[in-house]
């Protein structure tokens, strides 16, 4: 039996480097380093999300006044901050982009982003994806993507980034021309994908502080569930 | 007043007996180990997957337009709905690892071998309803991998000569998976195959309870009535259904003892069960794939569709076989081998620990090979992925052959009268 437990106990954990080689997909992608307990961050993110986002790709699993109350804006602030055509506190985050011409304009339609961060392999992949744009004169709208090749999507945070090229090696240039340092494009970048990965799961913080309580408790019951079997089987041994 | 009450039912209903039968006085052999929680384990989960099931059909909108904002309905609307839901989607897992446990002990230890060939084959009933409960299970959240995962299943009965179009457009109820499909899909997934499953899960409780369980040494705890002195006898009180025919050895009632065992084994199982459901209820990938996190879309097949994990092993066989009814016939053939089983098996001796080598060997190697095939259901299928499910395809299906042909007048050590532990 305790041969079959070793075995059985070993058999779980070669599992575990399974699942991770899964969940990177094999791409080569920078580390955003999020933290989805970042309030400012994810308020920042939310804030360059309506502003720079929303216009194409909408949010439309999820309310404004959830997020509100998840991020900590008051209702008031956020109505009057991002409720301004008189949408109700309780709609989803929806743009008014009719989807048929979308496809029109950029090939397909822009995808709803709500969630994204899990679809693709996490934050990480959209920290990399925005700051992975540079220029290929052969695309219709002047720029290509590093980690996902030939997206529909122009780089529509050129005026913060820049733009990038790529040198003889095939690896990207530093940026030129935009607003933001690179540092600063950087943050903005992890922000937007800590948002992100926010509303693709907005329980994500809830579900693992409960599960610590939950494993907690079965660990003690453990205990006490053990010492009234080893009180019982007295009997039998 | 209360006791008089229990009296009047007991006379119209004898409940208490019922009990005492199956549980209080029910003869279990006192040497059960490790493999023998798995039963139990799957009950646990079978309740968790129905009241779960039922809260989540509440709130869950079976329809192509609406399914899928449904399933973000409960996760983000519905208190505690994410909650239900990852109880559900890690539960379907669960079931498959516990029941993949629960078989393999049975193959062990001759749990199959007669008398109860019968219990084995209710057995692999609730193995069969469980896979068509769980793959009609997994086209509800109408992400695309349940969409694309449906379409290719499905499309197998395309391969049967002559009746095969018509049978896979009698199935979906139209020309492509729609909406259609997921209705009818989502009555049998929540109304008849549970209920199925819940006769099928009694019945094969029944059975084991007439033959009585097997023990890791494949010994009869029941003796010929009066071969065995009273002092020898299990000290126990057992019910008469199981007294009045036999001696009762080695053995003591389920409950207590196996209650209090079973729930350390259910709490050991809970903590591993809530560490993946709160820390990684997508499994890695494995228990919620990446693409169901868009929705069902006809016009766009994701990169590498793969079946979810506890249909791998079945999958490469259909895989690996290069024309699609052979292999489709493949596929099935080997969930029939496995119904097959008491009848391949032609020894007398149950328990793996006293048969001849080649059967640790060849059990061993099926072990493997159903491991193999699983992986390589989940992965692309490159050529050496093809060469190494081809093999382990053989490994699979010349277990029953081998079996068969060295269990006829195989070399066994003897068998113990009584349970040595």
């Amino acid at each position: 039996m305790k041969k079959f437990l070793r075995a059985f106990t070993f058999g779980i954990f070669a599992l575990v480097p399974l699942f991770t080689l899964a969940a990177s997909g094999g791409m080569d992608l920078d580390k955003a380093d999020n933290d989805l307990a970042d309030k400012e961050s994810l308020k920042r993110g939310f804030d360059s999300y309506v502003s720079y986002c929303l216009g194409c790709h909408q949010l439309q699993y999820q309310r404004y006044n959830r997020t509100f109350t998840d991020l900590g804006i008051s209702d008031e602030d956020g109505v009057a901050k991002y409720l301004t055509n008189g949408q109700k506190p309780g709609e989803h985050i929806l743009n008014t982009m009719p989807a048929k011409d979308a496809a029109k304009w950029f090939g397909s339609a822009p995808p709803d982003l709500t969630l994204m961060a899990r679809l693709k392999p996490g934050p990480d992949y959209i920290y990399t994806y925005l700051r992975s744009f540079y220029v290929d004169p052969e695309r219709p709208f002047g720029v290509n993507n590093k980690v996902f090749k030939d997206v529909g999507m122009p780089h529509v945070l050129q005026s913060l980034q820049g733009l990038r090229t790529l040198d003889e090696h095939g690896n990207l240039t530093e940026a030129t021309g935009g607003s933001m340092t690179a540092e600063e494009y950087d943050e903005f970048s992890r922000d937007l994908a800590n948002f992100l990965e926010y509303t693709a799961e907005p329980n994500k913080l809830e579900r693992e502080a409960m599960g610590y309580w939950v494993i907690g408790f079965l660990v003690i019951f453990l205990i006490f569930a053990y010492l009234l079997k080893v009180e019982y089987w007295r009997d039998v041994h | 007043m209360f006791a008089n009450l229990m009296a009047w039912i007991e006379k119209r209903l004898p409940l208490m007996d019922a009990m005492n039968k199956h549980a209080a006085q029910y003869p279990a052999p006192k040497n059960f180990n490790f493999w023998y929680v798995f039963g139990i384990l799957a009950s646990v989960v079978l309740v968790n997957q129905l009241l779960t099931g039922i809260w989540l059909t509440m709130n869950y909108e079976p329809s192509g337009e609406g399914a899928f904002a449904s399933i973000e309905y409960i996760m983000r609307d519905v208190d505690y709905g994410w909650l239900l839901r990852y109880m559900h989607s890690t539960g379907a897992s669960a079931f498959f690892v516990v029941v993949y446990m629960h078989m393999f002990r049975g193959m062990m230890y001759g749990s199959y071998q007669k008398p109860r060939e019968l219990l084995w084959l209710f057995g692999m009933f609730i193995f069969l309803v469980l896979m068509a409960e769980a793959f009609m299970g997994y086209l509800l959240p109408w992400g695309n991998m349940s969409y694309w995962g449906a379409q290719v299943i499905i499309s197998l009965f395309g391969a049967i000569p002559l009746i095969g179009d018509d049978l896979t457009l009698w199935i979906r109820g139209d020309y492509v998976i729609s909406g259609a499909t997921l209705n009818r899909f989502f009555a049998l997934h929540v109304a008849a195959l549970p209920l199925v499953l819940v006769i099928l899960v009694f019945l094969h409780i029944l059975a084991l309870h007439e033959v009585g369980s097997n023990n890791p040494e494949g010994t009869d705890i029941k003796k010929p009535k009066g071969s065995v002195p009273l002092e020898e006898q299990s000290k126990f009180q057992f019910h008469e259904q199981y007294t009045k025919k036999y001696d009762i050895v080695d053995a003591i009632p389920f409950h207590p003892y196996y209650t209090v065992k079973d729930l350390v084994a259910v709490v050991i199982f809970l903590i591993a069960f809530c560490w993946v459901m709160f820390f990684a209820p997508e499994g890695g990938g494995y228990f919620m794939e990446a693409p169901n996190f868009e929705p069902a879309n006809g016009l766009k097949t994701p990169e590498h569709i793969a079946p979810v994990w506890y249909f791998g092993p079945f999958y490469t066989v259909l895989r690996v076989i290069p024309d699609k009814l052979l292999g489709a016939i493949g596929m099935f053939a080997a969930i029939i081998m496995l119904f097959l089983l008491p009848w391949f098996d032609r020894g007398v001796v149950k328990s793996i620990k006293f048969r001849c080598t080649a059967h640790t060997v060849n059990l061993i190697q099926f072990a493997v090979c159903f491991i193999v095939l699983g992986a390589l259901g989940t992965m692309p299928a490159t050529p050496i992925n093809n060469l190494i499910g081809t093999i382990a395809t053989f490994g699979y299906f010349g277990f029953f052959v081998a079996l068969w042909l060295y269990s006829k007048n195989e070399k066994t050590k003897p068998v113990p009268e009584r349970v040595s532990g």
